[in-house]
Parts: structure tokens; sequence; C-alpha cells
């Protein structure tokens, strides 16, 4: 027979039944009720309805029954207040039995019945057994106090029971004090600055006595208690490590883990040069690796905690590793908190076993998993610089895996591997674009979208990329969007001639048909931007990003020397302060680690502000790798231009390559007038027609933007482009600096606009070139004569010699101008139209065209289109002679004009062209011939703003 | 402290539910069934789950939950083992720690859990007191209680209770003194492809079961104590002489007891008992994988390696295996896709091999993950980390014990990657 007959039930109605056993006379059908009754409740049946005849089996002498209907009692007696009052007469009897296990019971039975008139009666009960001679009797009335005080806090204070149990902590049973240590603990949890555990080094040396005798949990109690001790000196402290210690070799692992928290905490206090500091860093590993060997339960709260020492004192777990490797069959929980540790240990020492840990990792089957552990490769490569590279290529391995969430969290971290090494690592991205339409997840593509946007100019194709993300734009998550958005207007920035028509797309997408705030905004700005001052854009938009910090998830040192205090709580669990989470707790104080004693040194904790500080400092080197080709240009001695010797150019357009792209990425980025801007406004209005439908709301700002061209009356002579802004006046303290080139009767000039919005007077200035393609140089000073007064503007024209220094530039027509005034000296960077350099002696004669057009290999041939051009041949032969482009023949075929023009450049170079021109076809065909090819390209951008202007 | 606590069995129901404080709704238990349906294994419910009011700390045991409520900020830890010291109870009390055997004795379950907890603080956990105060039930004792109607309650304060060595009863009496001490050593290992450890640590216990008349002071004494350098103990132990002499001297709990439990890690004292050798193979583009798996001993201090069985959790593209073991049995699950192999005993003179063909989908791609063997195995008569009982003496009893010191070797978590 066992308890399960318990649950049966009879026809007649459970509670009808019960009732009249419990009314028997016979004691033994009385129990067998009783213990019916218990086992409905456990199942969660309501048998309130039966306590009174409960409550009249409670006069019994037999103490099962007692307790059995104490048990009742303690369920309902708050339902029945007024029917628990009979059972007052019983306790108090009770509570003076001779025997100390009944004793016990009345009062612990009492304490846990919420009524509160049963509290009154409580009172002397309690009073009596709290100064018990049976320890037993006294701590278990030590519980109750803080059950009374839970039930009514101020009559506990009325009846001074709290100085009664404050008392008890030098109690000579080491477990009655651990139970009044308990009892305190909970009561000044609710009143945290109610001073009741008022730590001195008395009750300390008490409580370690105590400490080495009572139970298991008594000790937790006692070692939570201790914790909040603050020593006197690191002497003090010491002494209450060196007994603490001991109890790291509990079996019970929460001991260990307040010892632990104790050690941790006072520890701070001791010099670090002591050898007993070292000594219980020793001491402190080897309890924290056998708390992983437990249940997965205990393992999960262990490691929880293990991550805040180790971010505390890495040196504790520096050669441990190992314990922190995976097992296949570990819950998720406890794999992903080991990884996390993993990574927090990872140093250059360990990093090959980590990595080739990760990796068998990455192929397991649980998918979260997986993903943590394919992130984590990612978080070592930033974090070990040296294993960067190690990593970058684990992870190409993974993507070549396939395996769709792989590929897609190996790129999210490989955007930050980009952000954290820039210039780096660049070459996988190609590799990465491979795996682009396997992307789902939004993540992964807004990630692939920055990496685009981003190296624009390494990715041929990128305009391409984007668009085909643009096709399905609302269908995107608004983090693709916003990202896409921002690359898009960072490759138009980058490659603006090919880029027009999809910048235009995104930012109606983005402004017009979302319902996205954020996005709306987004595109808005950016729109403005580049409408109104695109040298702006480009430094917001391609703005040097900050580098990022070594550990993203670091945390913040307050925060964590607070939870080191907490060491084994739940705050240690979720890592986030008690006060944050814990209710009830009204005012939780912060705890705070103790200061170290003795002389100032500072505590060794992980220091993030000054590492990023580091990295920023690190950032301008950059910068002087490059300053030798600046140093013409920072050296400005303003002193006319000294004549170098004049090599001839031919020879230095093809020797001059090495020079690259560096400086002109560098100069255009950061420094004034953006060569990439020139362009693409400069030269191309008319490539943009204005009818591309601007949306109405800004369509003044863009028609601006794109018109800029148009507007400009065509001079007489050569085709002047119009002014456009170098030097914006926020880059240059108030000097705003627009300007053009022109050729005026055989005379190059420089025509500037300097405006001063500044507030105060500007004298003084002067100009001069870096070394260029052509030689370029001013023939003369700036003329300036009068002091440029505050929003005043002032024309300039500066003419311009071809025998200045050369040195290729990329793009071959840059020009670098430094400009000093009484402030500062300024440095901008500008492009001329090549047709500056076109002389007027450049009619060739027809046979030597001929010859030289034979002679010029094929291979330096290069064709153009000229669209959307109106001319008839005869025109457009008179308007290209206005700038030096002289037609030599022109030749009829099957309709079609052809003509035939020289060109000769200031250095000498001559260049030879053909212009087809078909009848009733707005498109012409340009074929280039020049010995030096570079310059084809340039040519025909002369042409197309040449005959569209 | 512990406010509540409820048992939840595999199907979901709560089956108990016991409030040391105010009575909580059973409710609150439905942020517990949340997280376990986002759990995709019972295993992997997260042991601490934060509700709006409360905290549930769970430790799942014999395909039971307990799940304990709490309120203010408690050491997680000290639920946790809370929680296994009442299923350590239970299993004593009862044999099994089952559904069935907790409803069967629902009345018991119920006073032990209030004489475990009062208020949430813990009060009696030593299963020696608890069995003074609550006696075990036996078919004897329910017989009798149900004709005499006496009772199952102690009427006395357990002496046990305050006196220093609260673990121990007094009035102890045997006829047969006797203690035995079980070394059991459990290897924990991760082999790679190629057969090198990747970690391979000790966890290693001596359980005791000692029945000795009066209060017998015991001291143990080992060969090469120096190997136990990470160990806890029972509270019966005196750390100081251990810390000063290297010997276990103590007051034994009656009955069986965990005398102390230490883990050895440093990797060169970990000896590797067996080795596998294994080719597991997927071809693209091919229905068919291969599967070869040799076992072998390997630093067995020429001790038999008994009871092996293999496991291993294969891809889930595989359908079937037709493979033919050397000796023993294996079996496959096509659902679960476990392979276990039962081999038995290792005879180093001829090896015991599994082969053949495993069907894959058709049509499918190869598999991406290589499935990791779990091995368990058993050693008699060895401790694999050398550790050695030198002697045990008892003092404070006039009579002659009977001591018997037993070691064994199982596999841990002993895991090999393919």
């Amino acid at each position: 027979m066992t308890d399960s007959k318990y649950f049966t039930t009879t026809k007649k109605g459970e509670i009808f039944e019960l009732k009249a056993e419990l009314n028997s006379d016979k004691k033994e059908k009385k129990k067998e009720a009783v213990k019916k009754v218990i086992a409905s409740m456990t199942v969660g049946k309501d048998v309130s309805a039966l306590f009174p005849d409960v409550v009249n089996c409670m006069q019994t002498d037999n103490l099962e029954l007692k307790k059995l209907v104490y048990l009742y009692l303690m369920n309902y007696a708050k339902s029945q207040p007024d029917m628990a009052i009979m059972a007052v007469n019983t306790f108090v009897k009770d509570c003076e039995d001779p025997n100390p296990l009944i004793r016990a019971l009345a009062v612990r039975t009492m304490g846990c019945i919420r009524v509160d008139k049963i509290t009154e009666y409580l009172c002397e009960p309690l009073r009596k057994c709290l100064k018990d001679e049976d320890p037993y009797v006294r701590k278990t009335a030590a519980v109750c106090v803080a059950k009374l005080h839970d039930i009514n806090a101020q009559l506990v204070e009325d009846q001074g029971f709290l100085d009664t149990l404050k008392d008890l902590i030098s109690d000579s049973n080491p477990m009655v004090v651990a139970n009044a240590v308990a009892a305190l603990s909970e009561i000044a949890e609710s009143h945290p600055n109610s001073n009741l555990l008022d730590l001195n080094p008395q009750t300390i040396n008490k409580l370690l006595t105590a400490l080495n005798e009572c139970t298991e949990w008594g000790q937790i109690f006692i070692l939570d208690c201790l914790a909040n001790y603050t020593p006197r000196d690191d002497r003090e402290s010491q002494s209450i490590c060196e007994r603490v210690t001991p109890r790291l070799s509990h079996a019970n692992s929460a001991v260990v883990l307040s010892a632990v928290k104790v050690l941790m905490k006072f520890m701070e206090m001791l010099p670090k040069d002591l050898d007993y500091y070292g000594t219980l860093l020793k001491k402190l590993a080897p309890p924290l690796v056998t708390l992983l060997s437990a249940e997965p339960e205990l393992q999960y709260v262990a490691l929880r905690n293990i991550n805040l020492i180790v971010q505390k004192r890495p040196e504790i777990l520096k050669h441990e590793m190992k314990v922190f490797f995976v097992k296949y069959n570990d819950p998720i929980y406890v794999k992903l908190e080991k990884l996390d540790i993993m990574i927090r240990l990872a140093s250059q020492a360990n990093i090959a076993q980590v990595l080739a840990e990760l990796k068998e990792y990455a192929t397991e089957v649980d998918v979260d998993f997986v993903r943590k552990a394919v992130r984590a490769i990612g978080r070592c490569a930033i974090k070990v610089e040296q294993s960067a590279e190690r990593c970058v290529s684990t992870l190409l391995d993974l993507i070549q895996t396939k395996v769709n969430y792989v590929v897609q969290e190996a790129i999210v971290v490989i955007k930050d591997i980009f952000r954290k090494y820039p210039n780096k690592y660049e070459s996988v991205i190609a590799t990465l674009c491979e795996n682009l339409d396997s992307l789902d997840e939004p993540e992964a593509r807004a990630a692939m979208i920055w990496i685009v946007g981003e190296y624009a100019e390494r990715i041929d194709n990128a305009d391409e990329l984007l668009e085909s993300f643009l096709e399905g734009f609302h269908d995107e998550s608004t983090q693709v969007q916003l990202q896409l958005l921002t690359a898009i207007v960072k490759l138009f920035l980058k490659k603006p001639t090919e880029t027009q028509e999809l910048v235009q797309q995104v930012l109606s997408l983005a402004t017009q048909d979302s319902d996205n705030p954020d996005l709306r905004d987004r595109g808005y700005i950016y729109w403005r931007l580049l409408s109104t001052d695109p040298v702006a854009a480009k430094e917001v938009v391609l703005a040097e990003k900050p580098l990022i910090s070594e550990e993203t998830d670091l945390i913040e040192p307050t925060l964590l020397e607070e939870l080191i205090c907490h060491i084994g709580t739940l705050a240690s669990v979720y890592h986030k302060p008690p006060s944050a989470f814990v209710e009830g707790s009204r005012g939780v104080q912060h705890k705070r680690l103790p200061a170290r004693a003795g002389s100032g040194e500072s505590t060794d904790s992980p220091d993030v502000s000054q590492s990023v500080g580091g990295a920023t400092e690190a950032a301008p080197t950059v910068i002087p790798s490059q300053g030798d080709l600046l140093g013409d240009l920072l050296n400005l001695d303003l002193a006319p231009p000294a004549a170098g010797p004049t090599v001839p150019p031919s020879m230095q357009l093809g020797a001059m390559d090495l020079l690259g792209g560096g400086l002109d990425s560098l100069l255009g980025g950061d420094i004034g007038g953006s060569p990439a801007m020139g362009a693409g406004l400069g030269s191309t209005p008319a490539v943009m027609p204005t009818s591309l439908g601007a949306p109405p709301v800004v369509g003044g700002g863009l028609g601006d933007l794109f018109d800029l061209g148009g507007s400009v009356g065509m001079p007489a002579g050569a085709y002047v482009p119009p002014k456009s802004v170098w030097l914006p006046a926020m880059k240059a303290k108030g000097l705003e600096i627009s300007g053009t080139f022109a050729r005026r009767s055989g005379v190059i000039q420089m025509e500037l606009s300097l405006t001063n919005k500044a507030m105060s007077v500007m004298t003084d200035f002067a100009i001069q070139f870096n070394r260029n393609s052509f030689g370029l140089a001013p023939a003369g000073p700036l003329q300036v004569l009068t002091p440029l007064s505050p929003n005043q503007t002032i024309e300039v024209s500066l003419p311009l010699s071809t025998s200045g220094p050369v040195m290729k530039m990329e793009p071959l027509n840059n020009l670098q101008v430094a400009v000093k005034n009484n402030i500062d000296v300024f440095y901008f960077s500008c492009q001329y139209p090549i047709s500056l350099l076109f002389v007027e002696d450049g009619k060739m004669e027809r046979q030597v065209f001929l010859a030289t057009w034979k002679d010029i290999p094929n291979d330096n041939e290069a064709q153009f289109v000229i669209k959307d051009c109106h001319l008839n041949s005869d025109a457009a032969s008179s308007k290209l002679q206005g700038s030096n482009i002289f037609t030599i023949a022109k030749r009829t075929v099957d309709n079609q004009d052809m003509l035939y023009q020289s060109i000769k450049l200031t250095n000498g170079i001559w260049v030879l062209t053909e212009l087809r021109v078909q009848g009733g076809n707005p498109s012409y065909t340009l074929s280039v011939k020049c010995r030096a090819s570079e310059v084809s390209q340039f040519v025909y951008q002369c042409y197309e703003l040449v005959l569209k202007n | 402290m512990i406010h509540s606590l409820f048992l939840v069995n595999a199907s979901g129901d709560i089956f108990l539910e016991k409030h040391w404080k105010s009575v909580v709704s059973r409710s609150v238990c439905d942020y517990f069934f949340e997280a376990q349906e986002r759990a995709t294994e019972p295993e992997n419910v997260p042991p601490v789950i934060p509700t709006p009011h409360h905290y549930l700390i769970n430790v799942l045991r014999h395909r039971i939950y307990f799940v304990a409520v709490i309120q203010s900020e408690v050491p997680p830890l000290f639920v946790i083992e809370f929680l296994h010291r009442v299923v350590d109870t239970f299993q004593d009390y009862f044999g099994v720690c089952t559904e069935a055997a907790i409803k069967d004795n629902v009345v018991v379950v119920y006073e032990l859990l209030e004489e475990m907890l009062d208020n949430g603080f813990p009060l009696a956990t030593e299963s020696n007191i608890l069995k003074e105060l609550i006696k075990p039930p036996t078919i004897l004792r329910t017989v009798v209680n149900t004709i005499t109607g006496s009772t199952n309650v102690g009427e006395q304060l357990p002496t046990g209770q305050l006196s220093v060595v609260p673990w121990r009863r007094t009035g102890v009496k045997y006829t047969n003194n006797e203690a035995y001490f079980d070394v059991v050593e459990e290897i924990d290992a991760i082999i790679d492809k190629s057969g090198s450890t990747i970690t391979a640590e000790i966890q290693g216990v001596i359980d005791a079961c000692v029945k000795l008349t009066g209060m017998p002071d015991l001291t143990l004494s080992f060969m090469n104590p120096r190997l136990l350098d990470d160990v806890s103990f029972h509270p019966c132990v005196r750390f100081k002489r251990w810390e000063a002499e290297r010997i276990l001297s103590f007051i034994p709990p009656d009955g069986n007891f965990r005398l102390l439990s230490y883990h050895v890690s440093s990797q060169n004292l970990v000896a590797i008992p067996v080795y596998v050798k294994h080719n597991i193979t997927f071809r693209e583009g091919s229905s068919q994988g291969r599967f070869e798996l040799t076992l072998g001993p390997k630093q067995t201090m020429g001790k038999a390696v008994e009871s092996v069985l293999v496991t291993s959790q294969l891809p889930r593209g595989v359908l079937n295996t037709n493979l033919t073991p050397s000796q023993g049995t294996y079996t496959f699950d096509p659902v679960t896709k476990l392979l276990s192999w039962d081999v038995g005993k290792i005879n180093p003179q001829k090896l015991p091999s599994l082969k053949g063909s495993m069907c894959l989908q058709a049509g499918a791609s190869k598999p991406d993950e290589n499935p990791t063997i779990n091995i368990q195995f058993k050693i008699q008569q060895m401790a694999i980390s050398g550790l050695k009982v030198n002697r045990l003496d008892m003092y404070g009893e006039k009579y002659k014990p009977f001591k018997g010191i037993k070691y064994m070797t199982k596999a841990g978590k002993f895991q090999v990657r393919t």
C-alpha cells in the first residue's frame, strides 16, 4: 500500500467523505484522512473547506499527525484567518513542551502562518525560544524572526527582536550563528541602510570561527556576509583570506563560489608584490576548473561567473584554456558560455589551438552554436592581431563550405576585420562577392553592402552589385535599406560619372517611396549634402571611421567591479547590477571593490578607453609615410617657383607611374577640393539631362547640382568651365576658393574667386602648386593687393606657365595647390581641362599628319562615342578650332563626314584625331591617336565639353 | 531564499508543488514551459529563467524538472545545489527518483521537504539526520504501521543535528564492522581526427561505505598524495591535517557518502586507455558512405578494457547503415540517427572493428558535419591517474574493522572527432 491510494476518489464526493473521516473517533482513520487532504493539497486541489475539521485534529500527542496538521495550516491559514486563531492555544502550549523538537516545530510553524492576529500571539513564545537552552530551538527561532519581519517589520523592531538576533551572532553554537547571519542578511536586504550587520573585527572573528564548524549552507551565509565587510588594512585582509581559502576545497559548489567572491574582493587590497598574493592567485584556479566538471546547470552558473573573473583577473585562468573546450554533447547554454570565455582567454600563446577548435565547432550541427563559433573567429582576429591573417584564411575556408549560415556569419565578421585592419585583407573581397546571392539575412546583406560601398573603387562592378540589391529595395529590412542608401552614395562620390542614375534612383526610393522616417531622413540629408556642397558630402560620407576597439563586449569597469562583489548571485548570472532587476530590494547599495592599500598602484582593470585612444593616435601616422610627396607643398617658402629642369614630359609620363593612387586618395579624401567631384561636376554636367525627374521637393537643389555647367554662357573663344568650389570655407578657416581655368590668347589662366567668410580681414595671399603632370606653375605672384574684408569676394586671375617641375599625377590633370594667407596655409586639389594645354600652333601639315598617323602604332588608338551632339561637321569644326583643335582635312563618304584634326600640347606632344559625323545621327565617333595614350581619355573629355557647350 | 518548488514531469504536468513562504501561483511555471518549448532538447532548457516577479531555477534529473521559485537575490548555485540534494534524498529514501515513486510517497516527500527547508533556509539536508527525523518507508514498516498505527516520524531530536559532527548520528551499532572505499576515476577527453589528445582530464571520487560501531576516527593515507592538488572534501575531513601532512583524517558519516572528489588536469598525468582508428567518408554525388572503426587498447597497464560501448550521432543525411561488427552487436536508429555499438571487452589479440557502408539520401549533397564518436568503457582494478591508497587506520574504537579498497576507471565524456 502506498500513498498513491490517497489520490483515488469515490463517487460521493471527495470533500464530503474526507470530512466524515476527519471527524472519526479513530485515531488511525483521522491520520489517514489528513494524509489524503495533504495529498490533494500537493497536487494543487483546493481543500480549504476542510479547515475546521483539520484544525480539530491538532490536539494530539502523535507527532506525525501534528506535523501533517501544521503542514495544512501553513497552506490555508491565510484563507481562514478567524479559524486560524483556534490553533493559537495549541501553538503556545507546544512552545513550552519539554521536547525541543516540538518547541522548535511550534515556533517554526507559527512563523509560517501569515495572519496578523496570530503574529501578535507569536511574540512571547518567540522571545522565549530565542533564549532557549537548546541550540536547535534557538537556531529555529532565529529564522522565525526573519519570517515575522517579512509579515510585520514594525512589530519586530518594536519588540526588540533585531537586537536579540544580533546577540545571536556571538552564540556559542556555530549553527545558531549561521542562522542568525542568514536571518539578518535577509532582513538587511529589505532595509539596505539599517546597518543591521554592523561588522567589526570582533564579529568578523566570530564569523570566521563559526565558518569552520557550521553546515555547508551556513557557510554560504557567513561567506556572503563576510564579503560585505571592508577590512581596515591589507594585513587584516590577508588574515581573512587565509581563513577563507580552505573553503575552496568544499564539495558544495555554492560554498566554493562564495569563497571565491570573498577572495576576489579582499585580494584587491593586497599589495601585488606580496608572496601571498601570488599564492592566492594560484589557489583560485583549481576550484574554478573543478566547478566545470559538475552538472551542466552548475557549470552554467560557474561559467557566467568565470566570465567576470576572467575579465577582472585574466591571469588566474590563462593556462586553463583547454577546460573550456566544448564537448559535443554539452547543453547549448554551456557551449555558448564556454565559447565566450575562450575568446576572452585567447592570446598569442594559445591562438593556434583556439582557432583549430573554433574551426571544428563551425562544422557542428547546432546552428546557433556554429554561428557563434564563426563570429568568435572574427573576434579572435580583432583581439589578437598576430592571428588576424590566420583567422581570415580560416573564415575563407569556411566560406568555401557554402553552408549558408556559415557564409553569412563569416561575411558579418569580415566586415569588422576590415574596419579593424584597413587596407590589409581587401584581397578577399572577390571571394565575398561570389557569395552575394546566397545572403538572405539582413545582417549579412547589410555587411556585404557596406563592404561593396566602402571599397567601391576596388570592385569593378560595384554599381551592378548595388543595383541588383536595389531591385527589391522595399522588401529589404531597414538595416539593409539604410546601408544600401549609404553605399550607393559612397559609390557615387567615388565614381560619379557612371552612377548618377543609381544615386537618383536610391534617393527617390528612400525619400519618396518609403514610410520609414529614419530612411527618409537619411535620404534627404544625403540629397541636400550632395546638392549644396558635394565636397562636404564627401567629407561626411567618406569620413575616416574610428577604429573599432579590441573587444566590443567588455563589461564596463565600474559595473565589472560591482559584479565582482556579487559573484555567485543572480546579478553575476545576468551581468547586471542587482539594482537593475531584483524586485523588492528597495535601493540596493552599490558595492565597490576596496581600494588597494599602500602606494598609488592603480587597478589593473582593462582600460578600454586607453586602447581606443592608442588606436586613434596610431591612425595619423599613415600620413607622414606619404609626406615626402607633399614636401614641396608643406615647405611653402612663397618665393617664385624655382624653374626646375624641364624633363621631357613624354618620358615622365611613362616613368612616374609608381606614384599611383596613394596620394590621390589621400588628398582627394582629406584635403580640400575633391578631384572626383571636380570631374563629376565640372566636366559632365551635360551628361546628366536635367529632365531626369528630380523629385519636386528638393528638385531645385538637385537641379542646381546637375546643372552647374549649363547656365554659364559660352565665351567667345575656348570653352571655360564654370567655377566650382575648390576649397570650402569650413576647411580653410573661412576662406572659400572657387575657380576655373581658361586659356586666353595663348596664356593659361587660373581664375579664382576668393571669398572671406570669416569674421576678420585676410591679407598676405600667396599661392604655390605641387609638381604636376604638365609642369603648370604660377607665372607670377597672386595679385591680391587689398586686404580681403569679411564677406568680400575678389576675382583674381593668375597667369600660369608650363615650365614648373613635372611629376605624373593620377588622374593626369590633377593639380594640388597650396594657398597661404595671414591665418594659415591651406591645401586643396583641383582638376583642369586638358584643353588648357592645347597650343595655338597645333595645326599640322597634311603630309606630316598622314605620316604621323601611320607612324603611331594602332595600339595607341582609342575610340570614343560622343552622344547627343546635334552640330553638323562644319559647326563642330569651327567650335573645336576655338579650343585649338585644328581640322586638317575633311572627307565625306556615304553621307558621313570625317574630320581629321590635330592638337599640340604645351609639352610638345601631338594628338591626332578622326571625328566621324553621320548626318542625322547625333552620335559622333572619335578616334584618338597619340604616342602618350594616357592623354586620349582627357582629349575625349575636352571634345565632349567643347561640343556640348 | 527559496520560495516554492514545482516538480514537472516529461509531459509538462506539474505533479507536485511545495511552498515555504506564501503561495506562489503555479501559473509562474508558464514561463518555464515557454523556455522548455524554445529548447530543442529537454536538457537545453536554460537553468535560470527570469520572469517579471520571480526567478525560476531548474535542474533536470531523472526526466523530472525540479523548478525552484525565488524572489530575491539568492545565489543560484545555492539553489541548484539544494535541488540536487533534494534529488539525492529522494533517491536515498525511495531507491529511485521517479514521478511514480514520488507520488507513491507523497506524504513522506512533503514531510521531507518541510524538514529540509524552513522559510527557504536549509534546515536539515544530511541524510543521516533526515533519516532519524523521518524514517524511510520500507515494505515491512508500511505494513507494520498500517496494522499498529505507529508512525514513521521520529519523536526525538536527532542527536547529530547540533553536535560538532552533524553528519554522524550517535549510538550506531553493527555486528560486522566494515569500511569500504571505492576509488572511481572518469576520463574526460577530446581526441582529434589524427588521434592526438586535445584535452584530457580525470574526475576522480572516493566513495565510501562505512558501517562502523560508535565514533570511529579514521585516517587514510596515499602512496602518491601529490597527485591530488585540486580536491573537494566532505565536510568531515579535517582540512588542516590534509594541508600539513597530506593525510585524510575524519570521523565518517554512517553509511554511504562521498569522501572526496578530485580533479587531475595536468596533461602528462592523464593516460588514454583506448585508441580508435576510424574512416568515415562521404563522397560528393554518391549515395553511399564508407564507415570503418577499429578499437584498440593503449596505456592500460595490462588491465582489460571492458563494457565498451561506442555511440555516434551520424549526420542527418544518413538513411541507414549496413555494417558488420567483428564482435558485439550494433544498432542504428534511422529516426534519431544514433549509431550504437555494444562492443563488450576488447581483446588485444583480435581488435574489435565495425565496417560497412552507409546509405545516404539520394541526390542530397554530402553532409557537412563530421560525426563525433563517443566511447564508454570500464577498467577494473586500476585508477588511471595512478592514485593508490597506502593505508587506512582506525582510532577511537577497540574493535577491528574489515577494510576494503576497490579501484575503477571509467570513461566520462570521452569523445573522438572524425
